[in-house]
């Protein structure tokens, strides 16, 4: 029995996801797939995502994984990471594209001549480690205010319901970094990239009980 | 906000960390899974491979270690290192790394870079370019190790890079490659004003000082450094320290 399912669906390395759940949790059976059933059976479910969002919709749906993530979205614990947090909103910007559905809001390019308040160019895609200021959900538990986890990205989600946010970051501006609602958690920046601070995310969300 | 990032550079061959001066005199700076969790202590932010072995024979060596190093240490990899085909990008992924690095053979293939973007996408393609100052504000892209000139502007090449989906561009000087002297912080400058996406300086630091240039003089959103660190002379938390004193946002 699979504890926690990676949904694969071709784009890009999970190996370094399912890595960091084991190395948090060594008990937990962890599974790399494009089995819709074992994503079905599974008690967790991790939703990644890498590239460019229409070519994740496309490849999604060409492996017949799309209801299998939608059932999952719904009905037991999951993690959205990147292109997963992006994927599970209406529209993306990137490509026009439309996405799963299950969150209200769209996906938004960072613009163009960004500057900080030095005057210095900031660079598309934010690319690097940045301060995450966050709520009181469980996932955060032990993880400081502010904390630092890595990113890369050019788009950015904007959910139409305020109550999902459940952390945001600055760039110059500030953008909604993470979202929340009931079995569903996600996040815009890499946990299995971001040293304790990610560890310890990916950890709560293998204990969570929602 | 953005943190600048500090990433510490392992020439990896035959297994083992060398350093040398322009890929001469060679010196054993010890094992490469070793370092590597010893700086992810330290606190880098990142970590950068080149395989800088000649022999095709030994290409598999590069792959173990990036394997070992990716199950005990989640911060980005990057590797860079005879990267010819799609192929040889979708291999490292695999193997643990995040980003591959391609220098040669994108000025071999520049489709190379287009198709490794399209394909896993520009978040993972660094663009490593060899510059060298030909003329007053005007630097060649060389390959090679720095030995060949290809006859390409560095601005220019940057550029359509950018254009054709590299995410990120490693930048070394190779006037100052090994020198300790610091960075070419007029070559830095010029790159990193020309592009939307992240540039790495790299190539001359000596010491801490030569770092905060990079950022505040160069306008680098990282930079990348070897022997400072290899040796002992500096830890990565040290450099950081060193750096924020400076006002520089830092991961600490």
């Amino acid at each position: 029995m699979v504890s926690v399912a990676i949904v694969d669906y071709g784009m890009g390395n999970l190996r370094s996801v399912e890595q960091a759940i084991r190395h948090v949790a060594p008990d937990v059976v962890t599974a790399v797939t494009d089995d819709a059933g074992v994503i079905a059976r599974a008690d967790r479910v991790v939703f990644p995502g890498q590239g460019a969002m229409p070519d994740c919709m496309r490849e999604l749906a060409a492996r017949g994984l799309r209801s299998a993530v939608l059932d999952a979205a719904r009905s037991k614990p999951f993690m959205g990471i990147c292109i997963g947090l992006q994927m599970l909103f209406e529209h993306s910007a990137e490509g026009d594209v439309a996405g799963l559905g299950i969150l209200p809001g769209e996906v938004l390019r960072f613009p163009g001549n960004l500057h900080d308040d030095k005057g210095n160019k900031l660079k598309v895609p934010h690319m690097g480690w940045n301060n995450v200021h966050h709520g009181a959900h469980a996932l955060w538990d032990g993880i400081s205010q502010d904390a630092r986890f890595y990113f890369v990205h050019s788009y950015y989600v904007q959910p139409r319901d305020a109550a999902l946010v459940q952390a945001t970051s600055e760039y110059p501006v500030p953008f909604v970094c993470a979202v929340a609602q009931e079995n569903l958690f996600a996040v815009q920046f890499h946990p299995e990239k971001s040293h304790a601070a990610g560890l310890k995310l990916l950890q709560n969300f293998v204990q969570w009980k929602p | 906000m953005l943190a600048k990032r500090i990433i510490p550079c392992l020439d990896v061959t035959h297994g083992r960390v060398v350093k040398g001066v322009s890929f001469v005199e060679l010196r054993d700076a010890g094992d490469p899974v070793e370092i590597a969790k010893r700086y992810d202590d330290q606190g880098a932010d990142e970590l950068t491979f080149l395989d800088i072995t000649a022999s095709s024979d030994d290409r598999g060596i590069i792959f173990k270690i990036i394997e070992q190093v990716a199950s005990q240490v989640f911060i980005p990899l990057t590797v860079g290192g005879g990267v010819r085909e799609v192929g040889d990008v979708r291999n490292l992924l695999n193997a643990g790394a995040d980003k591959v690095s391609i220098n040669t053979s994108a000025v071999v293939n520049p489709q190379l870079v287009a198709d490794a973007a399209a394909r896993y996408g520009s978040q993972c393609i660094v663009v490593a370019i060899d510059a060298k100052q030909v003329a007053a504000g005007r630097w060649e892209v060389f390959t090679h190790g720095g030995r060949k000139a290809t006859g390409l502007d560095v601005v220019e090449w940057a550029t359509r890079m950018q254009q054709l989906g590299a995410g990120e561009i490693l930048l070394t000087s190779m006037d100052q490659d090994g020198q300790k002297k610091g960075f070419d912080l007029a070559l830095t400058r010029t790159v990193t004003d020309a592009l939307e996406i992240p540039v790495i300086a790299s190539g001359g630091v000596g010491n801490l000082q030569h770092l905060a240039d990079g950022v505040t003089q160069g306008g680098a959103d990282a930079v990348l450094a070897a022997s400072i660190f290899h040796f002992g002379e500096y830890t990565v938390q040290q450099a950081k320290e060193y750096m924020a004193a400076q006002g520089i946002e830092v991961r600490l």
